[in-house]
């Protein structure tokens, strides 16, 4: 070891060379933790997005490595939120990728006592079916009274303030073509 | 939000979260800001960092009373008689904003001369027919004019459609404006009959001392907050209103949210920065599903769903939504451009743009009368995307009960919530009243996309457009609300379009031919937005809503979003950091209308159009430019000047004067009195709760009489007030939300971070209720009410404040509602104790505030739950029927003869 070296591998050198004089900073990291970057720096790509929780519209940054969502982080840019995010938007990320999260259609048949497998296209199908059945069966042409009416009272839709605006306006669209008016949101809840 | 809408003109916040900075007060009831908008409560406390005062009235204190300088803890239920309070101390003490008053509101116009209060008739307004329990609204009008078409019969009609709407200001007089005013006024307010007289009146006994005694405050604190208010609001300084769903879960919170409103016209509030009222809602797009509405009684940007008797074809239709002043002038635009959109070639002006092809509404259709409808039987088939309601609504038993009379029940979510499992793991499972080899409901259960596997917009609180981009695909069958809806309408179309009945034409000729991408075929978003924004007969994106047109040549799918794709580009998408432009940030994303933050903000200058302080400057007239200019987007025709009067025949929003701000009403005036829009009221009356422990200190009539309660056997209530039997609920409960954990759970309680961070379900009681009733601090105790009874864990507290009502104290507890069966944390469901007593304008239930009992120890397992709580229930009801109450509205008739 020549004596140069010798002379900066004491701390206190280290800590005077590198304005570190109290020996808290980059003069106490070990080669280690010098080379330490935060796992957003992995990202391939950053898309922006928004909590799904509460109206508040907190903007959020998606860090995804490989297809995969490996952070999820407030946006600072945001005028509302500042980069902030609160319990519920920070664990955006285990919401998306929860161990209780499912990923294949379930079917339980009537007086079932189990849930059984089925594919995502038959699902589809059967729910098809179900619609115009339910629909036929329940159709009003016209109130008791004469007026037209042009409805099914058989159907009913649940669920919007989670969606995005597109999604309620294909629902609301769609369902009002078939006649279906009990088509009902969060709201009133 | 129709208290809103028919105070101001829009169902939507008044305001935007960073305003409230500019706040010299910021009042928050009905909300624990601090921990459920947690991000959004920066704003106050940015305020309060400046020196404005926070107040916080609330029956709980939570970590928003921590932040504020001053917690009032009242009675929950008791909002009326706090605000009404504040009404009667502004009015007694003459702090109203004389000037603003005078020209910005309804305050000086006169009122029908056969209108009767509820002063007058014990608690009840005139036009009440005990037979119908409902109001004839004929004698609410300003004089002058009348309702909007005929009175009565039709009447009714128009109240359960057209003015359930949001914006129910625009309905009504039919005539008899001129130039832009209504036909009698007393500038001088001192007619007997014009509404600030009747304010008067109205409020006269909402003392402070009443006040003290109906809400549990003492006088003290009610004056100290009265004060703090008058001395914050004025030209020099501004107040605000925050309030979330401890103001609507009531069966009187529309009129809860009215009365703040009132308050804010009197003391000049609205339109200002720092003031108006701040609606903060609980869900990522709770405004935009109602905007763009998955709701029964509306259609996109609050045109209402026809009606089976009243509408007749498009020309009738248009008749009864257009209304002779204001934006409401051009409905007829909006309703074409809307069927252009959803029928596109096949809507043409000889078949009224395919009109006929929408279906009609002739009563209450929304989601507590479909759980009635499927306990009957009614319902075959039931679709839940995103919602949890065996936990989330009201009465959770009789809404399994009701899943399990389905045929057939879709539930599209992240995660098996409550709702996809009742079948085989519910409280009726386990009590042995459902057998699941006995239920016939046939259940798909479809995992759905997150949001960050999705492209789309969501709209906040402010009425903010947001976009959020995909960031990665969903997988395996994980799929998007969008792909569903658009698959499904794909494939039920391709099975009709052979089909030769009537009744599928408007399948047939529904314009539904997105792009899709990617090898799940999913639907362009952005495609939808631009349908949602409209397109001119060349096919060019709209700039706004001033451009739609009643011939056909515009299509809008909902016209208050017009502008949000303007010029081919996704507005909503744009993210220019706040540090490149002003606090209003006019260039983050875009929001309705017309990327306007601070509605009605012609307000924040004099009738002369000049800023009413150098310190509330916002939006002023330009004499030099002839324009409206400022910080904000002006809500106000830019170039209307503050003079201008409408000429004879004006209509529409060229009958609006220059020194009316509220532009959405057919007079362009803030309502303190609301003419109609409203079912239960012109003015905000205190009512106790459905249920409660106490008589109305103020009627005989004890509680909103118009009030929705249904008589199923499923949803039993607990005596109240005198009536004997309700000594055996004696408490007050209410519900609430924890930072950690999102309404029903299904975001929250099946994520490891959050069920950590807040395992397990608890309720709260003062230390003097645990030693009445032997509660020990994390001990059980179990919760019953005629429903059902839930166990939890005690949390013995002062945040629990007992209040002193006429000379007696009285115990409330709190009942956070998030638990289910199912999740990493599981518990009690708040809402198997909540009953389904309905708000009459909105169909909301009361879950903030109706009585229980409370007993130490674990509930009744198995069978025994329902003979524990048929047992109280059966003891209580008995004792009641003894010696049923009757009120006024059961008998009384406040029509007056003709």
């Amino acid at each position: 070891m020549g004596f140069t070296k010798l002379l900066e591998s004491w701390p206190v050198v280290r800590q005077i060379r590198e304005g570190d004089p109290l020996g808290l900073g980059k003069a106490a990291q070990s080669p280690r933790s010098r080379e330490l970057q935060p796992r957003i720096a992995q990202a391939d790509h950053v898309a922006q997005s928004i909590c799904p929780f509460c109206a508040v519209g907190c903007a959020q940054l998606a860090y995804v490595k490989d297809g995969e969502v490996i952070q999820v982080e407030g946006d600072p840019a945001s005028p509302i939120s500042r980069g902030r995010l609160c319990p519920k938007g920070a664990a955006s990320r285990n919401l998306h990728a929860g161990p209780l999260r499912e990923y294949r259609v379930k079917y339980r048949r009537p007086y079932g006592t189990h849930w059984e497998e089925l594919e995502l296209d038959q699902a589809m199908d059967m729910i098809v079916d179900r619609i115009l059945r339910s629909r036929d069966e329940t159709w009003q042409e016209e109130t008791p009274e004469g007026n037209p009416a042009r409805r099914t009272m058989g159907i009913a839709n649940l669920g919007g303030a989670t969606l995005d605006n597109e999604e309620n306006y294909l629902i609301k669209k769609l369902l009002t073509a078939l006649g279906v008016v009990q088509v009902e949101n969060q709201a009133r809840i | 939000m129709p208290s809103l809408g028919t105070s101001f003109g829009r169902g939507g916040a008044t305001d935007y979260q960073q305003d409230l900075m500019n706040s010299d007060c910021v009042v928050i009831m009905g909300s624990n800001m601090a921990e459920n908008h947690p991000v959004g409560f920066q704003w106050v406390l940015e305020a309060r960092e400046r020196g404005a005062h926070v107040f916080h009235v609330d029956p709980r204190f939570t970590r928003t009373s921590a932040m504020a300088t001053k917690h009032v803890g009242i009675r929950a239920g008791s909002d009326i008689a706090f605000l009404g309070g504040l009404v009667h101390y502004i009015l007694e003490h003459d702090r109203w904003f004389h000037d603003y008053v005078l020209h910005y509101t309804n305050a000086p116009v006169i009122i029908d001369e056969r209108f009767s209060d509820t002063e007058d008739n014990d608690g009840l307004f005139s036009g009440w027919d005990p037979e119908k329990s409902r109001y004839d609204v004929t004698t609410w009008q300003y004089a002058g004019t009348q309702v909007h078409g005929a009175a009565g019969q039709r009447e009714e009609g128009f109240q359960e459609s057209a003015s359930k709407g949001e914006q129910s200001g625009h309905g009504g007089h039919g005539g008899g404006f001129s130039h832009g005013d209504p036909p009698e006024r007393d500038d001088s307010l001192e007619h007997p009959r014009c509404v600030f007289q009747i304010l008067k009146r109205h409020y006269a006994r909402y003392t402070p001392e009443l006040v003290a005694d109906a809400c549990g405050c003492s006088v003290e604190e009610f004056l100290h907050v009265a004060e703090t208010i008058c001395d914050s609001s004025g030209p020099e300084r501004t107040s605000a209103f925050v309030y979330a769903v401890g103001w609507t879960q009531h069966t009187k919170g529309v009129q809860m949210i009215r009365t703040a409103a009132i308050i804010q016209l009197l003391l000049g509030n609205m339109g200002r920065p720092g003031g108006g009222i701040m609606a903060l809602r609980g869900h990522a797009s709770i405004q935009g599903s109602t905007d763009i509405p998955t709701l029964y009684n509306i259609l996109p940007g609050y045109l209402t769903m026809p009606h089976t008797e009243h509408y007749g074809g498009l020309d009738a239709y248009i008749d009864r939504t257009t209304s002779p002043g204001g934006w409401w002038g051009n409905a007829n635009a909006y309703i074409v451009s809307l069927l252009k959109a959803w029928w596109g070639a096949a809507a043409t002006p000889e078949n009224d743009f395919c009109f006929s092809y929408l279906p009609r509404i002739d009563q209450d259709n929304s989601n507590y009368w479909t759980v009635g409808q499927m306990l009957e039987g009614n319902v075959q088939g039931y679709m839940v995307v995103g919602q949890n309601p065996a936990v989330g609504s009201a009465n959770g038993r009789a809404n399994r009960l009701g899943l399990a009379n389905l045929d057939w029940l879709v539930v599209r979510d992240l995660v098996e919530t409550e709702t996809a499992a009742f079948w085989y793991d519910s409280p009726e499972i386990e009590s042995g009243e459902l057998r699941t080899d006995e239920i016939g409901t046939e259940v798909f259960f479809m995992p759905a996309s997150s949001h960050l596997e999705k492209d789309g917009s969501f709209t906040n609180t402010q009425r903010l457009l947001q976009w959020h981009f995909k960031a990665v695909e969903p997988k395996e069958d994980c799929r998007s609300e969008l792909w569903f809806y658009y698959h499904l309408g794909k494939k039920i179309r391709e099975k009709l379009k052979e089909s030769a009945d009537p009744r599928d034409l408007p399948i047939q000729d529904l314009t539904w031919a997105y792009p899709t991408s990617g090898e799940h075929e999913e639907p362009s978003a952005e495609a939808v937005l631009a349908e949602i924004n409209g397109w001119d007969d060349k096919g060019q994106a709209l700039a706004g809503y001033k451009l739609l047109k009643p011939d056909g040549t515009t299509a809008c799918g909902c016209w208050i979003y017009c502008g949000v794709f303007a010029g081919g580009i996704n507005m909503a998408a744009r993210r220019k950091p706040h540090w490149e432009q002003n606090y209003t940030a006019l260039e983050w994303a875009w929001s309705w209308p017309a990327n306007r933050r601070l509605l009605y903000n012609r307000a924040s200058a004099d009738p002369d159009g000049n800023p009413w302080s150098e310190r509330k400057r916002l939006v002023w007239w330009d004499p030099e430019q002839k324009k409206w200019t400022g910080t904000d987007t002006p809500d106000f025709d830019e170039e209307k000047p503050p003079d201008y009067v409408p000429p004879d025949g004006a209509r529409g929003p060229d009958a609006i004067r220059g020194d009316h701000p509220f532009i959405m009403q057919a007079d362009g005036l803030g309502w303190i009195y609301a003419p109609q829009g409203l079912v239960d009221g012109p003015l905000p009356t205190h009512y106790e709760p459905h249920e409660s422990p106490f008589e109305n200190p103020l009627y005989d009539q004890r509680a909103n009489p118009r009030r929705q309660h249904g008589d199923l056997p499923e949803d039993p209530y607990n005596p109240t007030g005198d009536e004997p039997g309700s000594e055996l609920y004696p408490f007050v409960a209410t519900t609430y939300r924890l930072t950690e954990h999102h309404t029903a759970g299904g975001m929250t309680r099946f994520t490891p971070y959050l069920a950590e961070l807040q395992p397990q379900m608890f309720v709260e009681v003062h230390p003097d209720l645990a030693q009445e009733r032997g509660l020990e601090h994390g001990g059980w105790a179990t919760v019953t009410t005629a429903r059902s009874a839930i166990e939890a864990r005690v949390m013995v507290t002062d945040r629990m404040r007992p209040v002193r009502i006429n000379g007696r104290v009285h115990h409330q507890v709190g009942i956070p509602y998030h638990w289910g069966t199912r999740g990493l944390t599981t518990g009690g469901s708040g809402n198997d104790l909540t009953h389904m007593a309905l708000d009459p304008n909105v169909h909301i239930q009361e879950v903030k505030a109706f009585t229980c009992d409370i007993r130490p120890g674990r509930r009744p397992k198995g069978p025994s739950l329902p003979e524990h709580v048929a047992e109280l229930r059966d003891q209580a009801h008995t004792r009641r029927d003894q010696e049923p109450r009757v009120e006024p509205a059961e008998n009384t008739s406040t029509v007056p003869s003709q």
